[in-house]
């Protein structure tokens, strides 16, 4: 028996998602008397290796097959289904971002595994297995129980800190039989973001809206987020006049973060953009307007000028920042 | 070209969330439902595009109970032909999904369309066990489609940017937002539902793998604390003291 761990690399490293999905595993293989095993597809170096045994891995299943390139959720889960077998595992973590919202319900379709989508907490065993998830987009949490044997676990990235030991894990080169099945989708662009820091895996959030008055003055908010080493994002209305790229939205229609940090400047709280934010750990909240609802949801808020604040917080970021170095 | 679009009932995205019977059942006592936002503004409506470059035929499928009929005539009413209704209660994915695969599977539609998830349990599953299930591709959580001939080209949202993949038909697409623009019905539509075809469908059997024990709700910020404009100095202290995120 095990618990396996979906894993996977961006930009040539190892995802911190991905560590802290094994660090879930790992717990949960505790629990259950087992061990967790990371499956990771691809290309890996030796330092994700050390890595994901560092996160708790007992042993990596390390798959590399040409039409695993294509990424095709398809192919991905019946590679997924053939390491699951091999190592006997009853419970298989994803984490809740894209390959997982591909990956993990086409897997429990095809091995009849209840599957827990965005899940925030470790499972309880006692009297079944039951976990918490978000449910009305963030704004309540479900404790859900699950019948089947196998069970399927996507893990909302940020929900637990990684935690890090010496452990070394076996590492086996795994294969899969995929003879006669070609990926019936053919990715032809990819277009990443610029930006160093991808929204959902950065831990400090620099987010500004309509306040801003127009996109020209968004170079105080690059530079607050550039002092603080935080990704920046923004309000619905922002990106729908083309401020700023679509990318950065974050609310309900956009992208649903929990930064431990999210600055919120000039966007007034409407609920379905504190649908996206809420579960950030610490919420800060600049607005001139005293009667902004988000200052309802914030733990931290000034009344005030941004173009007067965010320069002095600049400056007081990089102060900070010189200190600590 | 036959296109099904699955859409779900979600509270009005404003509905203050309460619980009942012991926090084990959502009330929905005073709630005002809707067509889940990303079934309609986006599956939906874009559907409805096809149909009117292409012709052929929008099905609408839901899996609920007969309360859930008013929400399946606002999608009718905005302009899709016909729908299902599979008369079950859609409490875990996975049976869900094998509801709407066991219509789907008899019909040969050419696509099949979900939003990214639904508003209420933001679970985002069904678009990829409903493929799972009919062996088709499955592409998430796309913002743009496309179809020429038999290929359809989609630009869908991946971690940190998009992406731009081809799939020949048929297939199953989540969508995302800027698919397509919200349309309000108007007066005709709102009369061309009521005599649309709505067919409930018995559910077929399938297990129930998941279940909502309890609810609570999501724990608010306890106050606001609050620094003078005058010295913003202070937060990027107190961020790094009190709250020790930076």
């Amino acid at each position: 028996m095990a618990v396996l761990i979906y894993t996977e690399t961006a930009k040539g490293k190892i995802k911190k998602s991905s560590l802290e999905a094994v660090n879930y595993g790992n717990h949960i293989a505790a629990l259950t008397n087992t061990t967790a095993t990371a499956l990771i597809i691809g290309e890996a170096s030796n330092d994700d290796i050390v890595a994901l045994g560092n996160a708790g891995a007992k042993k990596i299943l390390h798959l590399k097959n040409d039409k695993l390139a294509s990424q095709d959720p398809q192919l991905l889960v019946i590679a997924t289904e053939q390491a699951a077998a091999a190592e006997n595992a009853e419970v298989i973590i994803f984490l809740h971002d894209f390959t997982g919202k591909a990956v993990a319900p086409r897997l429990s379709a095809s091995i009849k595994a209840g599957l827990i989508a965005g899940a925030v907490s470790y499972p309880v065993l006692e009297g079944g297995f039951s976990i918490k998830k978000n449910v009305f987009s963030g704004k309540a949490i479900a404790d859900y129980s699950i019948t089947s044997a196998k069970k399927i676990i996507s893990l909302l990235p940020n929900s637990f800190p990684v935690t890090l030991s010496e452990n070394i894990a076996e590492l086996v080169n795994f294969s899969v039989n995929l003879d006669g099945i070609e990926s019936r989708i053919k990715v032809k662009e990819v277009k990443k973001q610029t930006a160093e820091l991808s929204l959902p895996d950065a831990d400090l959030v620099v987010s500004a809206g309509r306040g801003m008055r127009g996109p020209e003055n968004w170079g105080m908010i690059e530079d607050l987020a550039k002092a603080l080493g935080a990704a920046t994002a923004c309000s619905r209305p922002v990106a729908d006049i083309g401020w700023r790229p679509h990318h950065e939205h974050v609310g309900q229609t956009g992208v649903a973060i929990r930064p431990n940090l999210y600055i919120a400047i000039g966007i007034s709280g409407a609920i379905q953009h504190l649908a996206g934010v809420n579960g950030s750990k610490t919420i800060v909240v600049i607005n001139k307007d005293p009667e902004a609802p988000f200052f309802k949801s914030a733990d931290y808020g000034i009344i005030g000028d941004a173009f007067e604040i965010v320069p002095k917080l600049v400056e007081a970021a990089k102060k900070f920042k010189s200190h600590q170095n | 070209m036959k296109i099904l679009v699955c859409i779900s009932k979600s509270p009005d995205t404003t509905t203050k969330i309460v619980f009942k019977e012991n926090n084990s059942q959502f009330d929905d006592a005073m709630v005002q439902y809707i067509v889940n936002p990303y079934d309609e503004w986006y599956a939906l409506v874009r559907a409805l595009e096809l149909k009117e470059t292409f012709g052929g035929n929008v099905t609408i499928i839901n899996v609920g109970l007969a309360e859930n009929d008013a929400i399946i005539r606002k999608a009718l009413a905005i302009g899709a032909d016909d729908a299902v209704r599979i008369d079950a209660d859609p409490s875990d994915a996975l049976y869900t999904a094998e509801q709407i695969a066991a219509y789907a599977k008899v019909q040969n539609f050419d696509l099949i369309l979900t939003g990214k998830e639904t508003i209420n349990y933001n679970g985002s599953a069904i678009g990829g066990m409903v493929a799972e299930l009919l062996g088709l591709p499955y592409v998430s959580l796309a913002t743009k489609l496309v179809i020429a001939v038999n290929t359809a080209t989609i630009e869908q949202d991946i971690d940190g940017g998009t992406q731009v993949v081809e799939c020949d038909l048929p297939l199953v697409i989540s969508a995302a937002k800027g698919m397509a623009e919200q349309r309000i019905p108007n007066m005709r539509g709102i009369m061309a539902a009521r005599t649309k075809s709505l067919t409930v469908v018995s559910a077929i059997d399938s297990p129930k793998l998941t279940a909502v024990k309890s609810y609570t709700l999501a724990e608010g910020r306890i106050d606001c604390k609050y620094i003078n404009s005058s010295e913003p100095e202070k937060l990027i202290e107190l961020l790094h003291t009190e709250a020790k995120v930076i």
